[in-house]
């Protein structure tokens, strides 16, 4: 009970107090407002809303300085010599900024991660969640988490120096150590517990009456897993797909770290390239005086960077509506 | 049954729970079940909607399930503490009994259900046609191709109506026409007329007697010889039941049906006979008119009356 003003008048009243002012001398019940404790509510309320509108305010922000710093860059620069163009120099006598070389870098070691991450982490999602017995779930639920804790700066290092270095050079020594191959794989590495955790989730949120269902006419594990539950679950496969792919997209130390630095419009893994992200960081810890043209492509590749990501997202959530096999 | 877990326990009560049940099925699937009990008229199966084609006797129906001393473990809870009996084939036989009284359970042993449930264990045979369905080189997924199931909630798969009825039988390598399989299973599910103008459309837009008659025509398709119901009725409205109920006993003349229910009215308009279970045991098995009418069990006497259960 609130330790507000009421009289002391009426101590053997069983019903609940109103929550202000007190019983006047007849008996009759005062339902005028409590100012302190509106004032309260209002406090909080305004508070929660701060912390709301904080997280849109950081978004805005973000967006508009990438946009205007890159519309000082491409009042110099054409938007589509940008798009479009298939050489990067952004330093020396004769830059150039055609964006397509670090595009297709980060696509290299977003296509060499998917083809690591997704159908390993997929897999092991099925595995832990149809297979498992409790005990190996206790065991590999905890090591994928040890996985997804490990700084991306480790992973780095550990493409550059062992797949890298141990790995590729032990096949190949006239290979380059920085290559999109050491790069790519360790990022596959990275996405796969985020694959796996929401993948798991999803599996594990069909019902087990559907698998059930399978069961009892006649169905082999297998059959279950394959044509009853990967289906039921596809819209949050999907989406555990497309944000892993997003996130490989986005990752940035270890390709800064041993993809290289150099950008080079290929396909072969075994080269040297820069991906976006490589490239802002290049530029970022840089000597590049601000207002330079140099300078703003950063953040021209950084807002290329940012649609691409969030078209992925939008993406996610078109298609897992699209797929949705209701249960 | 806390104490079920020692194993000197274990034995003793189990040797215990299963001698008077192997006598009393036996007692009454003679005539003589019900002739000790004076005739108690129970206000409760008064007159029985009478769904059933044909006459109930007849010549003593052939033994399509036998189990014997059945035992089943979830964990440490010693769920079915031996159950003996004969289920008869083209007869509908319905398990009736409390919450919790192994029902169920032992209905999800006949088609091997119940070993998809991790940390169980289970004692005892069933046969079916005489041949041990847990017997080493007996394969579960065959095991259930023969023996069809339909469960308490409707649970078509998210697909449209045509493809849930060709999922099983595509699954076993079915190779004949499946238009015509589709149309053959959903008119013995009573389901044809509803539905046939949009096969092709969702099973998620179908009402729920629909969907369970669905999941009675999926499971058709796989052509069972059995067909067991896990308390097929309980989530749909009366008349959706009722036509699931005519249903059931229609079919009875083509396969063997087992039903859980916990609606007594139910037993009495489907089955022909009824066992009662009770914490694990089975407490009663005969004729379901013998069984509501003369009961041969003060317990089953007192539960079909409405005093517990």
């Amino acid at each position: 009970m609130p330790s507000t003003d009421t009289t002391q008048m009426s101590p053997a009243q069983p019903v609940p107090q109103p929550p202000s002012g007190g019983t006047s001398g007849n008996g009759a019940v005062d339902y005028s407002t409590n100012l302190e404790w509106s004032l309260r509510e209002r406090i909080v309320q305004v508070l929660l809303g701060a912390c709301a509108l904080l997280t849109i305010g950081t978004t805005l922000g973000i967006v508009g300085i990438l946009l205007y710093e890159s519309f000082s860059f491409f009042l110099s620069v054409g938007i589509f010599d940008f798009l479009l163009g298939t050489e990067w120099r952004f330093a020396g006598v004769e830059p150039s900024f055609g964006v397509l070389p670090l595009v297709a870098g980060t696509m290299l070691i977003t296509v060499i991660a998917a083809l690591v991450g997704l159908p390993l982490g997929l897999g092991a999602a099925i595995y832990i969640s149809q297979y498992a017995s409790r005990p190996a779930r206790k065991v590999l639920k905890p090591a994928l988490e040890v996985l997804a804790g490990v700084p991306t700066v480790v992973y780095g290092y550990f493409a550059l120096t062992f797949v890298s270095g141990v790995i590729i050079q032990g096949i190949d020594p006239s290979l380059p150590p920085l290559n999109a191959l050491s790069a790519g794989l360790v990022v596959g590495v990275m996405i796969i517990p985020m694959v796996a955790s929401v993948s798991e989730d999803a599996l594990r949120a069909v019902p087990s009456s559907l698998s059930d269902g399978a069961y009892a006419l006649g169905a082999t594990k297998i059959e279950v897993v394959m044509k009853v539950v990967v289906p039921a679950a596809l819209s949050g496969i999907i989406a555990s797909f497309i944000l892993a792919i997003s996130r490989a997209i986005g990752e940035t130390m270890i390709v800064a770290i041993a993809a290289g630095a150099t950008a080079n419009l290929t396909v072969n893994p075994l080269e040297s390239i820069q991906t976006m992200t490589g490239f802002i960081v290049q530029v970022a810890k840089g000597d590049i005086d601000q207002g330079t043209l140099s300078y703003q492509s950063l953040f021209a590749v950084g807002l290329l960077l940012y649609i691409i990501t969030l078209g992925m997202n939008l993406l996610a959530t078109w298609l897992t509506r699209r797929f949705q096999e209701q249960y | 049954m806390a104490d079920a877990k020692a194993d000197p326990q274990r034995k003793p009560s189990s040797s215990e729970a299963s001698s008077p049940q192997t006598s009393s099925p036996a007692a009454s699937n003679s005539t003589a079940s019900g002739t000790g009990n004076a005739p108690t008229r129970k206000a409760v199966p008064e007159a029985p909607r009478t769904l059933t084609p044909g006459p109930r006797q007849g010549p003593q129906p052939k033994t399509k399930i036998e189990v014997k001393d059945l035992q089943f473990w979830y964990g440490d809870t010693h769920a079915i503490k031996g159950v003996t009996m004969n289920i008869p084939a083209h007869q509908v036989t319905a398990f009736i009994g409390p919450s919790g009284c192994g029902k169920s359970t032992v209905l999800r042993c006949l088609n091997r259900m119940n070993e998809l449930i991790p940390d169980t264990r289970m004692e005892g045979t069933i046969r079916v046609d005489e041949q041990d369905i847990y017997a080493d080189e007996a394969d579960p997924v065959m095991v259930r191709r023969r023996i069809g199931m339909v469960f308490q909630k409707p649970n078509p798969f998210p697909k449209t109506i045509y493809k849930n009825i060709t999922w099983g039988a595509k699954i076993n390598g079915y190779q004949g026409d499946y238009e015509a399989l589709v149309e053959e299973s959903l008119r013995k599910a009573a389901l044809w007329e509803e539905v046939k103008d949009r096969l092709h459309t969702s099973a998620y837009n179908l009402s729920g007697g629909q969907q369970q008659r669905l999941c009675i025509a999926r499971a058709l398709a796989v052509k069972p010889d059995i067909l067991l119901m896990d308390e097929p009725a309980s989530a749909l409205d009366p008349i959706a039941t009722a036509k699931l109920e005519e249903t059931i006993v229609e079919l009875k003349q083509d396969y063997t049906i087992v039903i859980v229910t916990h609606n007594m009215q139910q037993a009495t308009r489907v089955s022909d006979r009824t066992a009662f279970f009770y914490v694990g045991e089975l407490v009663e098995m005969g004729d379901t008119e013998m069984l509501f009418t003369r009961p041969s069990d003060e317990k089953t006497d007192a539960y079909i009356s409405g005093r517990f259960g």
